[in-house]
């Protein structure tokens, strides 16, 4: 028996032919806040509706705070999880979709009123409590959902893609008010997201997954400054992936061969040991994205927007400086 | 400002005036005789009166099968609801093995002339189990209604979300709360259109109900058919005139209401 509050062994997860996710291993520890990375695709919500019970693992086991969970059904297992489209109860007013919980679990009246009360302010939303799910906006129906999933005190909270459905502003105040609420409540909380700017900027340790697998799992820090495979380096930003060679040649990388990754913004541009041909620049407001094609695949540069003016079809020297490259096993 | 000359729009309102007149019509000239002064069932009517639609009213058999076919009516349309809500559910969200099959034959009734309906089910149902003639109507009449039932609740089930259903598992609901706490308040509508629709197919039923209605017990459109052969009096058209109007009232409020035009 392990000592992590959640803990996934050998799990395998599948619907109808396709095997989603192979074999995962993967624990959590209490009150952590992890994020699951990946594009879509890659297992991760599949994952996650395994460990609400959504899913039916077909082998592998699903430990929660010590206890055996694989076989417990998803009504029994005290795991919250928030749905990307919030999924309001649309006959309910926003009291009653946030006291849905307490009221099957038959929690007496005089409690019920003031958790729900307590949880509607908690995401700033008393003198709402009447409202009905269709007539708040987007970013006040997900503060609805995740204070129905709270107030019942679920021992972990999943939350999927909680911030893509929201815009730009919002999506940054709804970052800091998930950060508060963690610290808070102390609520162990797992989310899933194909964004690496929300996994990176919320939580205290980011999976990154791929094909069912898990690719890299660390510290945003780890992952954003040392991807140790070209599948993680790109999804970080590092979009610039070549063969790890010796006399430090271009050559373009192969799958599962060592190599070496750059950022944009660490391509030299105007003098150094490579060549290359402009294929277009595009003006971003505090960059020039220029586009070069090489002999070993095209690299993307970043160069100030001062920088002098580059035409396609100019060929230009440009340097990759080995210091600056992360290392990449595979 | 001067509209020009538009022929299509001219054509057009001509073609939807003949198909007005074809479908109202027969409804205006039933209305009209019922409410002759005459003696005997005429168009145009002598003289105009309410004295027939009156006399309706006081006529034993009609009111005698007025009450059965009401009761048939919300009867059946019931039972094919308790039947046909948790068939639609089951449809609409399990992985039921021959699931298009299962649809096809629900929808079947609705394709399969009245009279065949009627015929099979007086050859191997009625007769064979020996139903009196109350269980053989209620029988017949759930049969026709369960596919109204079906479709229409499937068309509100399409409409909430599964994610929904989901969510009140997670926050510890079981399946069977889910179903009625959070399913039939969102279907509640769709449940509502289907009950009229099939109140009104029952309450107007004739093919299938001509095979199985007895000696004595008779709905209400069979009686009507029955007493048109030896009585010439507008009576028959007066009633007639009554149950379209029931049927349309019962029907123009629950488009108001529910907007039942949605299901259909």
């Amino acid at each position: 028996m392990s000592d992590a509050f959640l803990d996934l062994q050998g799990l395998s997860l599948g619907y109808g032919a396709t095997l989603a996710v192979p074999a995962l291993d993967l624990a959590m520890a209490e009150g952590e806040l992890l994020a699951l990375l990946g594009p879509s695709g890659c297992g991760k919500t599949t994952t996650m509706r395994a460990i609400a019970g959504l899913l039916q693992p077909r082998a592998g086991r699903i430990t929660l705070a010590g206890r055996d969970i694989t076989r417990v059904s998803a009504h029994q297992r005290e795991v919250g999880l928030v749905f990307q489209s919030y999924a309001l109860f649309p006959h309910l007013s926003v009291f009653e979709n946030v006291a849905f919980g307490l009221r099957l679990r038959k929690v007496d009246a005089a409690e019920l009123q003031r958790r729900t009360q307590e949880a509607i302010a908690m995401v700033g939303l008393a003198g709402f409590e009447r409202r009905l799910p269709r007539e708040l906006s987007g970013g006040q129906q997900q503060r609805v959902a995740l204070a129905r999933s709270v107030v019942v005190r679920p021992r972990l909270l999943l939350l999927d893609e909680p911030l893509s459905n929201l815009d730009a502003r919002l999506r940054l105040e709804m970052r800091s008010e998930l950060q508060r609420l963690q610290r808070e409540l102390g609520v162990t909380m797992m989310y899933v997201t194909h964004d690496q700017s929300e996994a990176l900027a919320l939580a205290d340790r980011v999976v990154v997954m791929r094909e069912g697998r898990i690719a890299q799992q660390g510290s945003p820090v780890d992952i954003y400054e040392r991807p140790r495979s070209a599948f993680v380096a790109r999804f970080v930003g590092f979009e610039n992936v070549f063969a790890a060679s010796a006399d430090g040649a271009l050559r373009p990388w192969v799958e599962g061969q060592p190599g070496r990754a750059w950022r944009p913004r660490q391509v030299l541009l105007g003098q150094g040991p490579h060549e290359g041909q402009v294929l277009g620049a595009s003006y971003l407001g505090e960059s020039v994205e220029v586009l070069l094609h090489t002999a070993a695949g095209p690299v993307k540069a970043q160069a100030a927007p001062d920088a002098p003016r580059r035409v396609p079809g100019e060929t230009l020297r440009f340097d990759l400086p080995i210091a600056d490259a992360v290392l990449l096993d595979e | 400002m001067t509209r020009p000359f538009n022929g299509m729009r001219f054509s057009g309102a001509l073609a939807l005036g003949a198909v007005l007149l074809f479908l109202l019509g027969p409804f205006v000239v039933i209305a009209l005789a019922g409410l002759s002064a005459g003696d005997t069932l005429a168009f145009p009517p002598q003289g105009l009166s309410l004295r027939w639609v009156i006399a309706v009213f006081g006529m034993d058999n009609f009111r005698a099968s007025f009450w059965l076919s009401l009761q048939l009516a919300i009867g059946s349309t019931a039972l094919a609801l308790l039947l046909g809500v948790p068939a639609a559910y089951g449809l609409a969200r399990y992985r039921v093995p021959g699931r298009e099959l299962v649809r096809t034959l629900l929808i079947a009734p609705l394709i399969v002339p009245g009279i065949i309906v009627g015929l099979a089910l007086l050859r191997h149902a009625v007769i064979p189990l020996d139903l009196g003639v109350t269980w053989a109507l209620i029988l017949a009449h759930t049969v026709l209604v369960v596919p109204y039932a079906v479709r229409v609740v499937t068309a509100s089930l399409d409409n909430l979300r599964t994610d929904v259903e989901e969510a009140a598992v997670m926050l510890g609901a079981t399946r069977l709360q889910t179903f009625f706490r959070i399913v039939l308040p969102n279907i509640r509508s769709g449940i509502i259109a289907a009950f009229i629709l099939g109140f009104v197919t029952s309450f107007n039923q004739v093919p299938v109900s001509l095979f199985l209605t007895g000696p004595g017990i008779t709905t209400l459109p069979i009686d009507m058919l029955t007493s048109m052969e030896f009585v010439y009096d507008p009576s028959i058209a007066a009633l007639s005139a009554l149950m379209a109007l029931l049927s349309i009232a019962i029907v123009a409020v629950a488009e108001r209401a529910l907007g039942l035009s949605r299901y259909v």
